[in-house]
């Protein structure tokens, strides 16, 4: 019975996300979605919080407290990212790269500046996060490139980090088709991320 | 890897620099030089300009990571993350059927992608790694991948994101007008990265290459190379 009921609300949901992709626009939803995720959460949450018996103003400020050792500890990495996308870029080193790689990006429609963090964007969270930054600082957070580069950094991960985390902490050395398979995820997550922001500000 | 990339970047960057210090031109009359050490002088100031950027963008951050991490920390302390693994199970039960459902490594699985879903960075690690431990008590090699753990890490790289909190944080400290409207298209793109992860690691795990009698024999030579 209460299985029903999940079941339920859950068809529900999709089918009037489904619905609402037929009577409005693609580009309508996704501006709803995005306007309204924060809001729900931050009322949903805290509620949830307060009915299970959670002092939830006293949880809260304990959570925030970490955000300005988040921010502190991400400076060094910053630094010495900036550092090598500075003498890259300032050198006309980037330029070139660009140029070198134009022919491939334009297929796809991908701007050349965001190749660098595609190529960091598996190896490095704290480099691809700087390069992400530099973009977004010289082009603007509302420009073409400045979206793409926040939704492809939202949508993949640190793959060769968390594999090595992951498979290092058990002490497998074998790890078969774990990494192929995440590298094609990635992959597939900025395509997407490139084709997505195309049909939303292009 | 990491190490040779920031290394290569700097020496490319401060060599091409040097090179257009020679102010190289090429004409059909001839070859032309204007030596000069703008480029150079531009590059050291682009580098100190960067240094205080990381700084300034650093501390921007601040603000907007608390509130995040403040309402995380709720969602964290009153087990919304059971509710929603609660919720989860049947899907995984399917992505995982190599796991007995009643198995703890099912319930670890699930609390910790629901804890990359909700992005909740410092607490997702150690539930990934407490999944990883429950999965490897049913690996009979213990060296050697299972296909549960090639599925477990293909999600959870390619997970889907409801709030990318700290990409919000960043737009906002760059003056972004509309921090948030990036939220919609992570959700659509990591949906789509995450159907080409499991669609792959379906389609890998059947194929020869992958098979785990292959790497027993790499195994069991390397531990005969070890004892001699």
């Amino acid at each position: 019975m209460k299985n029903l009921k999940g079941k339920i609300i859950l068809f529900s949901v999709l089918g009037l996300l489904v619905a609402s992709f037929f009577i409005f626009s693609f580009v309508d939803v996704m501006q709803v979605i995005s306007v309204l995720a924060i809001p729900v959460i931050i009322v949903i949450i805290p509620i949830y919080g307060h009915a299970k018996g959670i002092k939830v103003y006293e949880v809260f400020t304990e959570g925030a407290k970490e955000g300005f050792q988040v921010a502190l500890r991400i400076i060094p990495f910053l630094v010495a990212i900036f550092l090598a996308i500075g003498a890259f870029r300032a050198s006309g080193a980037m330029d070139i790269l660009t140029w070198i790689l134009s022919p491939i990006t334009d297929r796809i429609g991908m701007p050349g500046e965001v190749v660098p963090m595609a190529l960091m964007r598996p190896l490095s969270g704290s480099g691809a996060l700087g390069i992400m930054s530099e973009l977004i600082k010289t082009h603007g957070a509302d420009s073409f490139i400045g979206r793409l580069v926040s939704i492809m950094m939202g949508s993949t991960e640190t793959t060769f980090y968390i594999l090595a985390v992951y498979f290092g902490s058990i002490n497998v050395k074998q790890t078969r088709h774990a990494l192929p398979a995440a590298l094609a995820a990635d992959l597939a997550g900025i395509v997407a991320s490139v084709i997505i922001c195309h049909a939303l500000f292009g | 890897m990491i190490n040779i990339i920031w290394l290569s970047m700097i020496i490319i960057g401060v060599l091409v620099a040097a090179i257009r210090c020679l102010g190289v031109t090429v004409t059909p009359l001839g070859i032309y030089l204007a030596p000069s050490f703008e480029p150079l002088s531009q590059l050291t100031h682009s580098i100190f300009d960067y240094s205080e950027f990381a700084v300034t963008l650093a501390l921007g951050l601040v603000g907007i990571m608390a509130l995040w991490l403040g309402i995380m920390k709720i969602a964290e302390k009153s087990g919304l993350i059971t509710v929603i693994a609660r919720a989860m199970k049947p899907l995984m039960i399917k992505l995982f059927p190599e796991i007995p459902p009643e198995d703890p490594a099912m319930g670890s699985i699930i609390m910790a992608l629901s804890a990359t879903m909700l992005g909740l960075g410092n607490a997702s690690t150690p539930l990934g790694l407490k999944a990883f431990a429950d999965m490897q008590v049913l690996n009979k090699y213990k060296t050697i991948a299972t296909n549960a753990q090639c599925t477990f890490m293909a999600i959870s790289t390619s997970s889907i994101t409801i709030i990318p909190a700290t990409i919000i944080a960043i737009r906002t400290a760059a003056g972004s007008a509309n921090p948030a409207e990036i939220i919609a298209p992570v959700i659509a793109a990591t949906a789509v990265s995450t159907t080409v992860a499991l669609v792959m690691t379906k389609i890998l795990q059947r194929l020869p290459r992958y098979q785990v009698e292959n790497y027993l024999e790499a195994e069991a030579e390397e531990v005969k190379h070890e004892e001699s």
